[in-house]
């Protein structure tokens, strides 16, 4: 099993500039530093980590939109280093990416129709009919209508443009998903459903996902791997089990005993110590 | 008598697609030294509610109430200036977005003094003490430092503890939080909702929490109105609502919390929906 | 494709209905929100009925504009004493009908309108797009040239420009396009630079977009709300401005019937015969405001969906 690694990331550094104006001299903030990673063919690694630990970069670097400043990146054999190679079609095939803001990611003047040929259009030779029957199927996959195709994105609301989001990404049959808080933005009950289908989509396409997050119940409930992020660095690696039973780092503590409990023995002993 | 007392609040709403109704038929009270929780999801109108009590909403929302009472005031029937005179004294709010609650412009220290001045006869070197106790009050680290520090030198943690500690300044004797901690991380969120009921329980103010999140209910409430779309499911004391809740959609809703998951699928709240005919 | 696809023949006319009914639902909303304010639509029908005027002027106008009637020289509007009914506002020193010249005068002016925002709108938003799109040493000298040219009046400016190119409409009309440019230009580039770093932008550049693709296809459409906008208000502008140089005699060379070459003509006679400079001057005033309603209403109709998605 071990061999069957998708992601490879070894030492991987992303620096900042922050330029300088007329009193302040330029400075650099490093906002990743020295990533390792592994992740198996099939499965999820969450990464969390609060605002400004560098889990957005470094979902940024894995998707191809910002260059690593050093350390290298693998997806499926290949490797990744745009500021060197570019961007070719095949490494735009291996990964994609569905972003926190469903209201956002989507172009407010593009047909549902539209957004989801756009990968095919710009990466494949598709003629336009076995596009439309592609992202009508695909369409169906995420759970919507085929009537949806010609609508526009202000039409929907937050969860169903989630399921568009991740209907676009998966388009073009990617082996890597990079999920950026895919349900943070959305109400509980639509969280779940987005949670089932993303559970459903890996089962069925054999995806990889990387999960990005600050919510350790839903990391818990869809992660094999957990990795916690602290001011850039890696603080806690390790399988689920390992990290949610057993915790090594103090911060790792610190975030756990933060998440609120929901269930009626901690409810009780809080009445209890306001009783007292 | 109870702090708050409303009852058959309706509030709608026109369109562009004719008129809505966010609330239908809703009663709230609130009594002294309690922490209530109003739950929902988007568009459960659970913010709706306190804006109209308030008198925050736009001229586009018409509201309607059989009764409205604040310690036996008619809030109906208040003027716009005198309502302003409870409002900010005795009924204070605290909002999702702490940093764009405070004004860009000034520093902390002086919009805390302005609310003081507003609602209080101090003056002078009096304001600024007491601008300081707050400060410390709140728990922000080194006030005398921060009493000069503009919102955008500070954190969201750091602006959201300014607003409580804007909203407490007065003494009120109701304090409305809506999703004070949606904005924050987990470990800030933390700090927050237990320094907001330490200042509940000290003070014995009133305190009604808006929020989504089924954790923070279970972290503070002492009771809990469940709503969904503009009606109340289900009105319960927290432990009874997370121990046998009544209502298929607070089932659903609970269920539907990741760690409560059996087995590999989350049961979704169009699940109960069916089941239950909500 | 192996497994069934959901599209089969009989939907096909089904989805292309619910394309069709998705774009009507959004214009019928426009409507909505356009036809809230009344102004606008009562500057929409006034701007209508002056495109029909302008269209079909040979067949309104009860006279040549051009032909001068010599036994009619500064007749005055039809209800005055010495009013005659042929010529129903009068006509000029020279006996020309002034009905039939401001009929003949809104082709031009609305040929100068149409002719100036196009230049401008279309050269304003390619270098606003590079600018805002391409940041940097780019940005800067663009925003620094355009800076240069705000910093003239505008009215100079056309003039200066005129006087280089030499007078004629057409080179008026080139002039007041360059002088409107710059606000295009740092119009487009606000809107890029708010949407640039949009989620949906990146999302585009993921999935392989090239830059040219970005600029025009994805970021634009999003840009244009404000741009018909100003777009509106420089039409008016426009009309404005080429009055003024005509005014000035650096725009439309007599016996032009343009609005503002009237005004000028009819200069030495504003004290004897006030029709003469009146009618135009109407015409340039109802013409600009029904322009800049309809600007209003756009700006009402656009500006929420902005904000709603």
């Amino acid at each position: 099993m071990a061999d069957d690694i998708i992601l490879k990331v070894r030492d991987l550094h992303r620096v900042y500039d922050i330029k300088g104006g007329m009193f302040k001299k330029a400075s650099q903030l490093t906002a990743v530093k020295g990533v390792n990673l592994d992740v198996e063919r099939g499965k999820t690694l969450a990464v969390v980590g609060e605002s400004g630990c560098g889990k957005s970069t470094l979902a940024r670097m894995l998707t191809m939109i910002d260059a690593q400043t050093s350390g290298t990146i693998e997806i499926d054999g290949l490797p990744i280093d745009i500021s060197k190679t570019g961007i070719s079609r095949e490494m735009r095939q291996k990964v994609q990416i569905v972003f926190q803001n469903p209201y956002g990611s989507l172009n407010p003047r593009q047909k549902i129709g539209h957004v989801l040929e756009e990968p095919l259009l710009l990466n494949t030779d598709m003629p336009a009919a076995e596009r439309k029957d592609l992202a009508l199927q695909m369409l169906e996959k995420v759970g919507l209508q085929p009537e949806h195709y010609g609508r526009f994105p202000h039409m929907f609301s937050g969860g169903q443009r989630q399921r568009i989001a991740i209907a676009r990404a998966i388009m073009m049959k990617p082996k890597l998903l990079v999920l950026d808080e895919p349900v943070s933005a959305l109400d509980l009950s639509v969280q779940a459903q987005i949670l089932n289908l993303l559970k459903d989509l890996q089962d069925e396409m054999g995806l990889t996902y990387v999960f990005i997050s600050h919510d350790l119940s839903v990391v818990r409930y869809l992660a094999d791997k957990v990795m916690v992020m602290y001011f850039g660095e890696v603080v806690e690696y390790g399988t689920r089990d390992e990290v949610f039973e057993n915790p090594q780092h103090d911060y790792t503590k610190t975030l756990f005993a933060a998440t609120p409990n929901a269930d009626v023995e901690s409810i009780r002993k809080r009445l209890a110590a306001k009783a007292a | 008598m109870s702090l708050l007392e409303i009852r058959n609040l309706r509030v709608e709403f026109d369109t562009a697609k004719g008129p809505f109704r966010a609330l239908d038929g809703v009663d709230y009270t609130v009594d002294q030294g309690e922490v209530l929780a109003i739950v929902g999801e988007s568009g459960s109108g659970k913010s709706v509610a306190m804006l109209a009590t308030m008198g925050l909403l736009p001229d586009s929302a018409t509201v309607t109430a059989d009764k409205m009472e604040f310690e036996g005031l008619d809030l109906r029937t208040l003027s716009a200036k005198e309502r302003r005179k409870v409002i900010g004294r005795d009924i204070s709010m605290i909002f999702q977005e702490p940093i764009a609650s405070l004004n860009p412009c000034f520093t902390v220290g002086f919009q805390l003094g302005e609310t003081l001045k507003a609602h209080t006869g101090l003056k002078g070197k009096q304001v600024k003490d007491r601008v300081l106790e707050l400060m410390h009050a709140v728990g922000l680290p080194k006030p005398e430092e921060r009493f000069n520090a503009f919102p955008h030198q500070m954190s969201g943690g750091q602006c959201q503890r300014v607003m409580i500690a804007m909203a407490i300044a007065c003494k009120p004797k109701l304090l409305i939080a809506d999703e004070p901690t949606t904005a924050l991380d987990v470990t800030i969120q933390k700090q927050i909702l237990d320094l907001l009921v330490k200042l509940q329980q000290e003070s014995g103010m009133g305190l009604i929490m808006i929020t989504h999140d089924m954790g923070v209910v279970a972290e503070t409430a002492d009771r809990v109105i469940v709503q969904y779309k503009g009606r109340k499911m289900e009105e319960a004391d927290v432990l009874s609502l997370f121990e046998s809740p009544q209502n298929p959609y607070t089932r659903a809703l609970l269920s539907a919390l990741p760690e409560n998951a059996k087995g590999d699928r989350l049961p979704t709240v169009s699940d109960f929906a069916q089941a239950g005919g909500f | 494709m192996t497994n069934s696809s959901p599209a089969t023949k009989a939907d096909a006319t089904k989805l292309e209905q619910e394309s069709r009914n998705a774009t009507k639902a959004q214009l019928a909303e426009f409507w909505y929100y356009f036809s809230q304010n009344k102004g606008a639509v009562i500057g929409l029908v006034v701007f209508a009925l002056l495109v029909f005027m302008a269209v079909f002027a040979p067949l309104i106008a009860p006279h040549d504009p051009d032909f001068q009637y010599r036994d009619s020289f500064l007749v005055p509007p039809v209800w005055q004493d010495g009013g005659k009914v042929a010529f129903l506002l009068g006509t000029d020193a020279v006996g020309r009908d002034i009905l039939s010249r401001l009929i003949f005068g809104a082709q031009f002016s609305l040929f100068i309108g149409v002719v100036v925002v196009t230049i401008a709108l279309t050269g304003g938003i390619v270098i606003g797009l590079v600018a805002g799109y391409m940041r940097g040493t780019v940005d800067t000298f663009i925003m620094r040239v355009m800076d240069v040219i705000l910093a003239f009046p505008s009215l100079l400016l056309a003039l200066v420009l005129v006087a280089i190119l030499g007078p004629g409409l057409m080179n008026a009309m080139i002039a007041i396009a360059i002088v409107l440019q710059p606000h295009f230009v740092r119009l487009t580039r606000a809107a890029v630079l708010a949407e640039r770093s949009r989620d949906y932008v990146i999302a585009a550049k993921v999935a392989g977009a090239g830059h040219l693709r970005l600029m025009f296809k994805t970021i634009l459409p999003n840009c244009l709300a404000p741009l018909i906008v100003q777009a509106t208000l420089s039409f008016s502008n426009a009309i404005l401005d080429a009055a003024a140089l005509g005014f000035l005699g650096m725009g439309a060379q007599p016996p032009t019937p343009e609005w503002g070459t009237m005004l000028a003509e009819a200069r030495e006679f504003i004290l004897r015969a006030w029709w003469v400079v009146t009618f135009p001057g109407l015409a340039i005033l109802i013409t600009v405001l029904a322009i800049n309603l309809v600007g209003d209403g756009l700006r009402d109709a656009l500006d929420p969906k902005l904000k709603r998605s």
